[in-house]
């Protein structure tokens, strides 16, 4: 199989451990993103399939061929930078034709890919242009324009997104996803930015502290991680943790805590009474509070709202449920007044069920 | 509060207080550059006039100063017909040609090969700029001793090493060219190295690895972005060096006084000797004139041409 393949890479500098043991199969043409919290090890794992960086050891294939000792000129690579990283001495397309040029590609060819990706990314009017002369959106371009005109096997993103404001970022995203389906390349990317992760990735990568802590679609990641990590990190607001103890009360297994009692889904009856003895932290999401009942899976929770943000058809609240700080998203329409203090309902069929002294989770269908 | 459909301002305003002149604190900056300007113009500006002022006397030592007769430009004349002063002119130009290209060189390469965090870089960094720090008089002195004909180490040493015949270093004119030239290079390479370095080690890592990816080897690295990105240090470095060359006189004035012959005599010494060596202050000052205008053309030709601010940019 070809793609991008990392076989227990491991990297430290000096006696740090960056990454300890990290295995990663990317399939040709699919878009993986590498998420994770600063200093989790995502962009030195990019930098190294760059070649920026050396394994400590491990392997690094690339289309098939074993690339962990070949300079990066040799890896077939293209890499846009966080900071754009344009040659400030040089115009739009010199920049973007730097590499054909180093390569000795034919002058007729060079141009003729720059007017392309130039084309492509409405760069056309500013191939004169100095780097200084751009705005941060056209740099951005540029840099990606300067990837594409190689057309590499792989590209690299390294946060290219983060310098941008966020309705330009917005606008981005949906750029480099139409990118991807035209140019059908190999694509990893790295951020910080769940949405970002969310929004563009086939498969995501959660990582933290060297380890990857989950490999997933964004779809599979979000319903169902594996443990708090990741069911924190991914999800917007994100979700609120709080210990519960489990009791059984007349055939149903219940979830009480400070302030709340929320009956467990039959799905994960065998599950609680396995973990019932540990103690468990129950997950939830802000999303699936409602401010009038949906059904007979919602269970009634009392809210003691301390901010209610008005963001349109939902409002975000700042709430206190018992003695425990949570965050709920509550669709009520546009229209609606602020929301006060009271009671709220909660889909225990969305509860997460994670053991409270390792963090993983209790709910996974697998 | 309005509802955002009719004209917001539904109250009445206070009445206006007219704008101020002058902004509170527009003084502040001029407070602040002002004592370093009192100080620029009683350093530089006032000799600069002086030397002009002078330059159309014929004002010689030991008389007043308001004794000495206006000659208008006869100073000036003169020196368009004093082989002397074209002489040392030519003598400066070459030196300036030699010292600045080996020291432009040497410290660009110097700098490229300890760019990188290698072992014992910083030991060798350390060293290569003590020479700096030496005082130009010591420079002087240690040189000229070490060139001596016969208690130098250089002699001594040409001998033990190479068997090279002892030399009377400075008392050859081609000999004691090059020995001024080699000191400068001695002194000064170090310069052009910690400035280059300082500003190769400025450049954004990004744009460096950017040029990795797109397959620069290392000499391209350096031709087609690092040096074209510090090229606005290189001007300045160029720039100051070349002033310097029409500056500096202490180390000839120790090590050759100029000699043998006028081999050795730059523009400078030649003006210092002028004035206290035959007395002649009023033509010295002209022919300071003369230095100030060309150490001027090339500074603005230069920054006309390189314009190195223009190239400032945040990227």
């Amino acid at each position: 199989m070809s793609g991008v393949q990392l076989a227990h890479i491991r990297k430290s500098y000096g006696s740090v451990e960056v990454i300890p043991d990290l295995s990663l199969d990317i399939a040709e043409g699919e878009f993986v993103v590498l998420v994770g919290p600063s200093g989790c090890g995502k962009s030195t794992t990019l930098r190294m399939i760059a070649g920026l960086e050396k394994v400590s050891s491990g392997q690094i294939a690339i289309a098939g061929r074993d690339v962990t000792w070949t300079r990066p000129k040799e890896r077939d690579i293209a890499m846009v930078f966080q900071s754009y990283a344009l040659y400030p001495h040089m115009n739009v397309a010199e920049n973007m034709s730097f590499a054909l040029r180093l390569a000795g590609t034919p002058k007729a060819e060079v141009q003729d890919r720059v007017h392309r990706a130039a084309d492509m990314l409405e760069l056309t009017p500013y191939l004169d242009r100095k780097p200084k002369d751009l705005s941060g959106g056209q740099r951005q371009r540029v840099a990606m324009g300067r990837s594409i005109v190689r057309d590499a096997y792989v590209f690299l993103f390294d946060e290219p997104l983060s310098n941008l404001d966020a309705k330009l970022r917005a606008s981005m995203r949906t750029e480099l996803a139409l990118l991807h389906q035209r140019l059908d390349r190999t694509m990893i990317y790295v951020t910080h930015d769940q949405i970002e992760a969310m929004t563009m990735a086939d498969r995501i990568v959660i990582m933290d502290g060297g380890r990857i802590q989950q490999v997933g679609t964004p779809k599979a990641v979000y319903n169902d991680p594996v443990n708090t990590f990741v069911a924190t990190f991914i999800g917007s607001p994100a979700m609120t943790l709080v210990p519960a103890d489990l009791s059984e009360e007349g055939g149903r297994v219940v979830a009480r805590g400070d302030g709340f009692a929320l009956p467990l889904p039959d799905r994960l009856k065998a599950a609680a009474r396995r973990a019932a003895s540990r103690g468990v932290t129950l997950g939830l999401r802000p999303e699936h509070f409602a401010a009038t009942p949906r059904g007979q899976d919602d269970a009634p929770v009392h809210l003691d709202v301390k901010v209610a943000e008005y963001i349109g058809s939902s409002q975000y609240l700042a709430a206190r449920m018992g003695s425990h700080d949570i965050t709920a998203a509550v669709e009520v329409g546009p229209e609606a007044d602020r929301l006060t203090a009271g009671t709220y309902h909660f889909d225990t069929q969305r509860l997460y069920l994670f053991d409270r002294r390792t963090g993983d989770s209790l709910t996974r269908a697998g | 509060m309005t509802d955002g459909t009719t004209d917001p301002l539904t109250r009445p305003l206070p009445a206006p207080t007219p704008r101020p002149r002058f902004e509170a604190g527009f003084l502040t900056p001029y407070a602040f550059i002002g004592p370093a300007l009192v100080v620029m113009a009683a350093g530089l500006l006032y000799p600069v006039v002086m030397a002009f002022y002078l330059s159309f006397y014929d004002w010689q030592i030991g008389l007043e100063l308001e004794d000495a007769p206006f000659v208008g430009l006869t100073n000036f004349g003169r020196m368009l017909v004093d082989h002397q002063v074209w002489e040392v002119l030519w003598v400066t130009i070459r030196f300036g040609f030699w010292t600045i290209t080996i020291e432009m060189t040497l410290g660009i390469a110097l700098a490229l090969l300890l760019e990188k965090p290698i072992r014992g870089a910083s030991v060798f960094r350390t060293i290569f700029i003590l020479p700096l720090m030496v005082s130009p008089v010591v420079v002087g002195l240690i040189w000229r001793y070490l060139f001596d004909a016969r208690v130098g180490w250089i002699n001594y040493y040409a001998g033990a090493w190479f068997g090279i015949e002892p030399q009377i270093w400075l008392g050859d004119p081609q000999l004691a060219f090059f020995a001024i030239v080699f000191v400068d290079i001695w002194q000064w390479t170090p310069f052009i190295f910690i400035i280059v370095l300082a500003g190769l080690q400025a450049l954004p890592s990004e744009v460096v690895e950017a040029s990795t990816i797109d397959g620069a080897t290392w000499w391209q690295q350096i031709l087609f972005v690092k040096l074209p990105m510090i090229r606005s240090i290189l001007v300045i470095a160029l720039l100051m060096r070349l002033i310097d060359v029409f500056r500096g006189l202490e180390v000839m004035l120790i090590m050759t006084g100029g000699g043998p012959g006028r081999s050795t005599e730059l523009l400078s010494l030649h003006i210092y000797n002028r004035a206290f060596e035959t007395q002649q202050l009023g033509y010295a000052s002209a022919i300071s004139v003369l230095l100030i205008l060309i150490v001027f053309g090339m500074s603005a030709a230069i920054l006309l041409l390189a314009n190195p601010m223009r190239e400032r940019s945040d990227v």
